[in-house]
């Protein structure tokens, strides 16, 4: 509709986009750092519990988990790259294996929740009220929060990159319609907010699993 | 240039007129108007339940409703004039629709996202309405949503508290949009200092929607979280504290009282100039106190909490925070003043409106410092004092400031002119109302009545009274204004392009604005620069 018109007045840029998904990534953080903030309170208030509430975690898994969302990084910078050259093919191999190591992340949390669960050791539950201290239990209701939320954005994450997926794919299949540099762009942007769910978990990992 | 032809945002598109081209339309000032077209029709609802309210309150003892009933009500009064009017609506209606065009640019920087924002909004808005119908039915728990009653009512806070979280997005996606807008799509030569004072109260505004709504978003996760699972962070029962939501949900819920108030600032900045003829006294000190009010504005939460358990240091350094912000606001309000000073007055409505705010926002200012020094605050503390500085604040403050920016701005919205005598009669009911109303709620306030009762003793019944019959006087002038406008919009006069003598960007096209804005880049010289005359 607009086309037609002549507009160096509102000239576009990719910046605008870049822009406003670091705002967005800016929420992002303030959504988790309010938790962050709660965790604060009580790591002070209770940091004898928290030293033996985090002995009960299970740091293998917890460091298996991290090394996963760390190779998905990669991964996914991979991808950019591989975009940013044209090879579209090539980066909807990495962007694929972004998703799946997403979701090897996913499985590996449910079997240490799961873990947990059959240990009575969930919200609300009897046992664990029983059995543990009220600062045991603030650990376990912020470990339940934050790593539910960030498993949430890895869900999150996950869809954004598959919808990315199906685009780069379309530009692999066919030389037409957007071209590798518009679509690197978005790609890169959907990267910043992978790259996000990862650097959450880099602060969740010593606050949970290596505080003991 | 006056000989082409523009087509008018209001005229049909090509595409096909109807609803479809409004509610799914990326252009700025269509989305302006369907902000301001659904904010104002909840607007008028909570006005309407503040009215019950007041009626129940004519009398000690059942008037009207059962106490339950009056718990709902004040509730739901608040969440719509928060969460559905006030900060939504003091950036989103006139900023989406004046900000691009002040700036030069012919949309803001990601238009699609805007009319997510509305559609955000909307689905907020009936989840809102949806929680008054289901479950254990309307909310009791008053705005705030406080721990451990929110936790406990059976009532169904779940859905409202997840209402208010999708309202938070929506907001949120509107600031990233103007803050995206103001660094990358002024037109040449706009640079920041030579942007209307409008823009920088909107960037100020736009910068808290982006660092404080996630406050209140993970505030709100965790009340449903607790109220779905009972993780205990807030139940003492389980090593939680209710005291740590009340510090979460004021880091958000004060600046928030900034999002309400900055964009009418801006709106007053832009005022005055115009009908003094002069430019804006301090127009750096007014751009930058914008930004220190929010900067400011972001450290004194704690002052909603001097008698909820705090330590005595933190109590006195959040009060000498609170008197800090009194500077910056003390700042415009002078400036605002000096400019009048030897300005050649025009007395049109907007300037009526933009005088009766500054007298209603400085008692509501004055009143706030009241609070905000410890002594007195431990007396005021929950009683009507609260009730009457709060509304004096937001509606003699933020919503008169809307009024006026209305008046000023109606015509180039609509391209029609209402009628001014009935905006005389409006604005001195409204004031004389308003004024019985607020001011007998402050000396209630001071004679001990608490906040949020239902019932009392009988000696505060006289001041009860005034104030109710205020609240009839109030709705009437909003009424007349109302119907002023609703009628200006088929039968008013045709407006000119700039009616006020306007020197801004959106004086420069015509009355209403053509789909794109501007058809060649506009030309961009010093801010309220008066001296070639109104903007052509």
């Amino acid at each position: 509709m607009s086309a037609a018109v002549p507009a160096p007045h509102t000239h576009r840029d990719p910046e605008v986009s870049r822009i406003g998904m670091w705002l967005f990534l800016l929420t992002e953080m303030l959504l988790f750092a309010g938790c962050f903030l709660a965790y604060a309170v009580f790591r002070v208030r209770y940091s004898g519990d928290f030293h033996f509430a985090a002995q009960e975690l299970n740091l293998s898994l917890g460091l298996v988990n991290t090394l996963v969302l760390l190779t998905s990084s990669l991964t996914m910078v991979l991808a950019i790259a591989a975009m940013e050259q044209g090879r579209a093919g090539r980066a909807a191999a990495w962007t694929g294996a972004t998703i799946a190591l997403g979701a090897v992340f996913l499985v590996v949390k449910g079997f240490e929740w799961a873990a947990k669960f059959r240990h009575g050791i969930y919200p609300n539950s009897p046992a664990l009220a029983a059995a543990h201290t009220p600062g045991e239990q603030v650990f376990y209701g912020l470990y339940y929060t934050l790593t539910g939320l960030h498993a949430l954005h890895v869900v999150i994450g996950m869809v954004v990159l598959a919808v990315m997926l199906v685009f780069v794919l379309r530009a692999a299949r066919s030389a037409e319609g957007e071209g590798p540099g518009a679509l690197a762009d978005r790609l890169e942007n959907a990267g910043l907010y992978w790259h996000l769910v990862d650097v959450i978990w880099i602060f969740l990992f010593p606050l949970f699993y290596l505080i003991s | 240039m006056g000989s082409e032809f523009h087509a008018s945002y209001l005229d049909v598109p090509p595409g096909g007129g109807g609803l479809k081209s409004w509610i799914f339309s990326t252009d700025h000032k269509r989305i302006a108007i369907l902000y301001l077209i659904s904010i104002l029709a909840f607007f008028f609802v909570g006005a309407a339940i503040g009215i019950l309210m007041r009626l129940e309150l004519i009398a000690p003892g059942k008037t009207l409703f059962e106490p339950s009933t009056y718990n709902a009500l004040f509730t739901l009064h608040g969440v719509i004039m928060i969460f559905l009017f006030v900060i939504p609506g003091m950036p989103a209606i006139l900023g989406n629709f004046f900000l691009p065009i002040m700036i030069g640019a012919k949309d803001v920087a990601f238009p699609r996202l805007n009319l997510l924002s509305w559609w955000i909004y909307m689905a907020g808005a009936l989840l809102a309405v949806a929680s008054l119908f289901t479950g254990g039915g309307p909310p009791d728990t008053g705005w705030t949503f406080y721990v451990p009653y929110s936790l406990r009512t059976g009532t169904n806070v779940t859905l409202a508290v997840f209402a208010a979280f999708v309202l938070g997005f929506s907001s949120i996606l509107t600031g990233l949009n103007f803050i995206t807008t103001v660094h990358r799509l002024r037109a040449p030569g706009m640079t920041f200092f030579r942007m209307p004072l409008f823009v920088w109260a909107h960037y100020a505004t736009a910068w808290i929607q982006i660092l404080a709504t996630p406050i209140l978003a993970i505030t709100l996760v965790l009340v449903m979280a607790e109220r779905l699972f009972g993780i205990g962070l807030f139940d003492p029962a389980k090593g939680g504290d209710p005291l740590l939501f009340q510090h979460l949900f004021w880091i958000y819920s004060h600046p928030a009282v900034y999002i309400m108030i900055l964009p009418p600032m801006g709106y007053i900045s832009e005022i005055i100039p115009t009908f003094a003829k002069k430019r804006i006294y301090g127009y750096k000190a007014i751009a930058l106190s914008s930004l220190a009010i929010a900067f400011v504005g972001y450290l004194v939460w704690g002052h909603h909490m001097f008698t909820s358990g705090m330590s005595d240091t933190s109590r006195w350094i959040f009060s000498l925070l609170t008197f800090l912000v009194a500077i910056p606001s003390g700042v415009k309000v002078f400036n605002w003043v000096a400019t009048l000073y030897k300005g050649s007055i025009e007395l049109e409505p907007p300037l009526v409106y933009v005088l009766a705010f500054i007298f209603l926002f400085s008692i509501g200012g004055l009143t706030g410092l009241m609070q905000g020094a410890l002594a007195t605050d431990i007396h005021l503390h929950d009683t009507y004092f609260v009730v009457g500085h709060f509304h004096y604040i937001i509606f003699g403050g933020a919503v008169f400031a809307f009024m006026a920016a209305l008046l000023y701005w109606f015509p180039k919205m609509t391209g029609r002119m209402y009628s001014k005598r009935a905006v005389w009669v409006a604005l001195a009911h409204q004031f004389v109302g308003f004024n019985m109303l607020y001011f007998s709620m402050l000396i209630l306030g001071m004679m001990g009545m608490p906040r949020r009762y239902y019932d009392y003793l009988p000696r505060f019944q006289t001041l009860h009274v005034v104030a109710t019959v205020g609240s009839w006087i109030l709705v009437a002038g909003l009424v007349v204004l109302a119907a002023a406008l609703l009628r200006a919009l088929r039968r008013g006069e045709r407006a000119p392009a700039n009616p006020w003598g306007g020197v801004s960007l959106e004086w420069t096209i015509p009355s209403p604005p053509p789909e794109e804005n501007f058809s060649l880049p506009p030309e961009v010289g010093e801010p309220y620069d008066f001296s070639k005359g109104p903007a052509r």
